[in-house]
């Protein structure tokens, strides 16, 4: 069964035009002149349940935008989506009863009582029995390590215990989908790693279908099976990880460090017919990028035979390099791909756009 | 899911009790208002035994019982709501299965209690103790003046919500909800008892909602309205709740069109 189901989904706002001057603060106070913004351009994705997906982006790519039509915040413009079987917004209080939700940036918990008074208050808020609540409560606290957290005021607890808590609360009516928009912003890498481990054991545990958005690619890798990757409103990829770095990662990066100042055309020619990058840091250092198919010992004899090198690095594409890769071409597909698999048709006009815009 | 709804009164009524200094100087400023009106009023009637129909003992009773009231219908669910609209958290908000605008009018309601129970109670004591007000001993009076100062606090409410939810529409509502509370003060006959106003206004106030938020319940409570007058004053409270639930219902679901959370 589908977790979330969404087609052809498209959000636009209007937004304000505040425009120049005095003459333009003027006129606007009796005519306000609007501009309508899309921020999500029709799109689809289905998730299964049980699964863990990262959906990601650039800054306004319209992540949160998706994230809010799909939790019922947000009404769309148009296009389907399901969420539970419900549709969001219609539904809103039905079934808003079945999903957790976690803001990195706001919290949800009340301010000013005790962790423990806002669980409670939760509980009645989701009809949870006190047993289930009991039992739920206490497996939260001990795999959450929240114990002498409950009884402080939320105001007072460090950003990670206050995030912890945020978790426990999305999770205390049992959730069957979880929403965590940038779940780990702003927290030390303990605590990202203890808030990573936490989502992996619940999704192995009860099955609960993950779906975050982050700007810290870590995130995905230690957690997603599958990437959304969102620009400019469109999906530009969708699938596995895996994936994504063999077909992007098709190379290998190495670092020169050179003993004199050297020319990056003296380099090129010295690996003259082979198709290789290179790249220049400073004076003293160089980078060259080999493709799969050329072996790195061959660029290295070639290299190292004629010049006075003082250190050699070699890097595989991390993923954060491919992700940065694709924004700055903006499209997920290579050029080869783009012949090979005509089939993805929802994809086709985003090609097209992303060529039109470039 | 009344359990709930009933958990947000007491939870809003503890933390009122937490903040205990705000309590004891809003003492103060109340004893401070009625006192400042009282000696006022005083000067004005001078030599004069009524004024627009007011005794000088029935106008004391008025400031006191108005005072009084507004302690308790008078709550910041304009400002609550703007700021939830303008910080982004009303979006938190949107993920609980509960109805936000409900939730906010038990939040004031709980904020109404604790100033009823522990404000207003014991300032009713105390003023009748300073000053030379006579309370009605009709137990019936008694009773239809609670019904009504909830009325009074649901149609505040309800015009709090209503300045709150602007902020969905405007950048900025703040001088709207000045406005609303300068109004409300006026209008409402806190200030000013509507029998006061030149003969236009009053047939225009007539047609608003202000006047069943304070000068309805204090004419009721002072014995200036009897009888049918009674019944009548609180049908009109009855009828500006429900009227001024349509558009309410019309904003909100207005504003979850073009619901535009800040920050993203």
């Amino acid at each position: 069964m589908l977790a979330i189901d969404v087609r052809q989904l498209r959000k636009q706002f209007n937004v304000q035009k505040n425009r120049e001057g005095l003459k333009g603060a003027m006129l606007d106070l009796f005519k306000r002149e609007h501009t309508q913004v899309t921020a999500v351009k029709d799109i689809s994705f289905q998730i299964p349940q049980g699964e863990i997906c990262g959906y990601i982006g650039e800054n306004g790519a319209g992540k949160s935008t998706t994230i809010k039509m799909l939790t019922g915040i947000l009404v769309p413009t148009s296009g389907h989506i399901e969420v539970n079987g419900y549709v969001p917004f219609r539904d809103r209080e039905k079934f808003v009863q079945g999903i957790g939700v976690v803001f990195g940036q706001r919290s949800q918990l009340w301010w000013d009582i005790g962790v423990i008074e806002s669980f409670r208050l939760l509980r009645k808020v989701y009809r949870v029995s006190e047993d289930d609540f009991k039992r739920r409560l206490d497996e939260l606290v001990e795999t959450l390590t929240l114990g002498e957290l409950l009884n402080r005021p939320v105001r007072k607890l460090s950003l990670g215990q206050r995030m912890r808590c945020e978790l426990a609360a999305a999770l205390l009516h049992n959730p069957s989908i979880l929403f965590l928009d940038e779940p780990t912003i702003g927290l030390d890498v303990v605590v990202k790693t203890e808030i990573r481990e936490f989502l992996k054991r619940l999704n192995r545990e009860h099955g609960t279908t993950i779906l975050l958005t982050t700007h810290d690619l870590q995130d995905i890798e230690a957690l997603c099976s599958r990437v959304i990757m969102l620009d400019d409103g469109r999906i530009i990829y969708d699938g596995g990880l895996e994936e994504l770095k063999a077909r992007w990662g098709k190379g290998r990066e190495v670092q020169f460090q050179f003993n004199d100042p050297i020319a990056i055309e003296r380099l090129a020619f010295l690996t003259g017919g082979l198709d290789v990058r290179w790249s220049k840091e400073n004076e003293l250092t160089a980078k060259v990028w080999i493709p799969l198919e050329i072996n790195v010992s061959d660029v290295l004899s070639r290299v190292v035979g004629t010049t006075d090198i003082s250190d050699i690095k070699i890097f595989e594409t991390s993923t954060e390099e491919i992700v940065r890769e694709i924004y700055r071409t903006g499209s997920a597909e290579t050029a080869a791909d783009r012949i090979a698999d005509p089939v993805r048709d929802e994809e086709a006009p985003t090609a097209q756009a992303e060529a039109v815009r470039s | 899911m009344i359990s709930a709804y009933l958990e947000f009164i007491r939870i809003r009524f503890l933390m009122m009790l937490a903040y205990r200094v705000n309590y004891y100087s809003g003492i103060i400023i109340y004893a401070i208002n009625i006192g400042a009106y009282y000696f006022m009023w005083k000067a004005i009637y001078g030599e004069a035994e009524t004024l627009a129909g007011f005794t000088v003992i029935q106008m004391t009773t008025y400031v006191a019982v108005s005072w009084m009231a507004r302690a308790f219908y008078f709550n910041n669910l304009d400002r609550e709501i703007s700021n939830d609209i303008r910080d982004g958290s009303v979006a938190v908000q949107m993920t609980r299965p509960y109805s936000y605008l409900m939730v906010k009018m038990m939040q004031g309601f709980g904020e109404g209690l604790f100033r009823l129970l522990l404000f207003m109670v014991p300032g009713m004591v105390i003023v009748t103790l300073i000053f030379p007000v006579t309370l009605p001993t009709d137990p019936v009076r008694w009773i239809i003046f609670f019904v009504m100062i909830w009325f009074s606090f649901l149609i505040n409410s309800q015009l709090n919500i209503l300045t709150g939810l602007f902020a969905f529409f405007v950048e900025n509502n703040e001088g709207l909800m000045r406005m609303k509370r300068v109004t409300v003060d006026l209008l409402s006959g806190v200030v000013v008892p509507i029998a006061f106003f030149p003969e236009w206004a009053r047939i225009v106030l007539q047609w608003l909602p202000f006047q069943a938020i304070t000068y309805l319940p204090g004419s009721v409570f002072t014995g200036r309205l009897n009888g049918a007058e009674t019944w009548n004053a609180l049908l009109v409270q009855v009828v500006w709740f429900a009227v001024l639930i349509l558009p309410i219902l019309a904003m909100w679901r207005a504003a979850r069109q073009r619901l535009f959370v800040q920050g993203g």
